[in-house]
């Protein structure tokens, strides 16, 4: 069975899908008998949504008249 | 005769183009700032002015419409790094042995630092507001901010950005590995520094 510093180092492409079947299974393989990198593939989820979660900012109205002014000037 | 008709033509044309790329950019205008405020914080705007005109000359390249969101980015991500580049002073200096060995998950467990929480990780990324998400980004070297908000935040593929950055695409997924232990790493030492667990007591 690989090492939790191994699947650790794995973890996020694990859960983006990245890995091949044989790390993939590898990397399961882990999990299912060791609970702390349980608790770390749940952390590395909640990361992963917080920060696409933060992804959004608002456009300020004055920054939008600027960039919309700029498009209205563009040349031929 | 012939020549004014050519004009017309010609003029009719120029303001196609024009309104083509305006209808574009403004479905994108929102998103564009989102990504820029991530890449180069309070230059956003600036950098986003760059990517307009810069795209508008290079409008005749796009071949197909479907495409124009991820060849703004593209655009995008270029004028952030040049503004980056402009401003930089020094490298930033980074033990990645010690980043290699850093789990945020770990170090919240063993610091405790809510000591009556039953969520601690939950609570910790709940003292989080946007403002200090772009100032932990905004901590890590330009190399691997790109493709962390390229590609947890705004949704592209690795091997989209590798495209992007005309990078190969082993070197994405290598600076987003380096870039996630780093985001990681910069959130602690930014919450400590910052005092967001300064509540921790409560």
């Amino acid at each position: 069975m690989i090492s939790c510093s191994e699947a650790l180092r794995q973890l996020w492409e694990y859960l983006d899908g990245a890995l091949d079947a044989t790390d993939r299974a590898q990397v399961e393989e882990h999990l299912g008998l060791c609970r702390r990198c349980c608790g770390e593939l749940e952390f590395a989820e909640e990361l992963r949504r917080f920060l696409a979660s933060s992804a959004h900012d608002d456009l300020p109205d004055d920054v939008m008249r600027r960039l919309n002014q700029t498009l209205e000037e563009l040349g031929p | 005769m012939v020549g004014l008709r050519v004009g017309v033509t010609l003029e009719s044309s120029r303001t196609d183009r024009r309104e083509s790329f305006s209808n574009l950019a403004r479905d994108q205008l929102p998103r564009l700032f989102s990504i820029a405020r991530r890449l180069v914080g309070a230059d956003a705007e600036d950098a986003l002015q760059d990517c307009l005109l810069k795209a508008f000359q290079r409008f005749d390249q796009l071949n197909e419409a479907g495409a124009g969101p991820a060849w703004l980015t593209s655009i995008l991500v270029n004028c952030c790094r040049d503004r980056g580049r402009a401003k930089a002073r020094r490298p930033v200096e980074i033990d990645f042995d010690e980043v290699e060995e850093f789990s945020l998950y770990r170090k919240i467990a063993y610091e405790d630092p809510f000591p009556y929480s039953d969520s601690l990780h939950l609570d910790f990324l709940g003292e989080f507001g946007p403002e200090d998400v772009r100032a932990v980004l905004l901590r890590l070297p330009e190399l691997y901010r790109v493709p962390l908000v390229l590609v947890y935040m705004d949704g592209f593929l690795a091997r989209e950005v590798a495209g992007m950055l005309d990078v190969p695409l082993g070197t994405v997924l290598a600076r987003l590995h380096r870039g996630r232990k780093l985001f990681e790493k910069q959130m602690w030492d930014y919450a400590e520094q910052s005092g967001l667990l300064a509540g921790g007591a409560r």
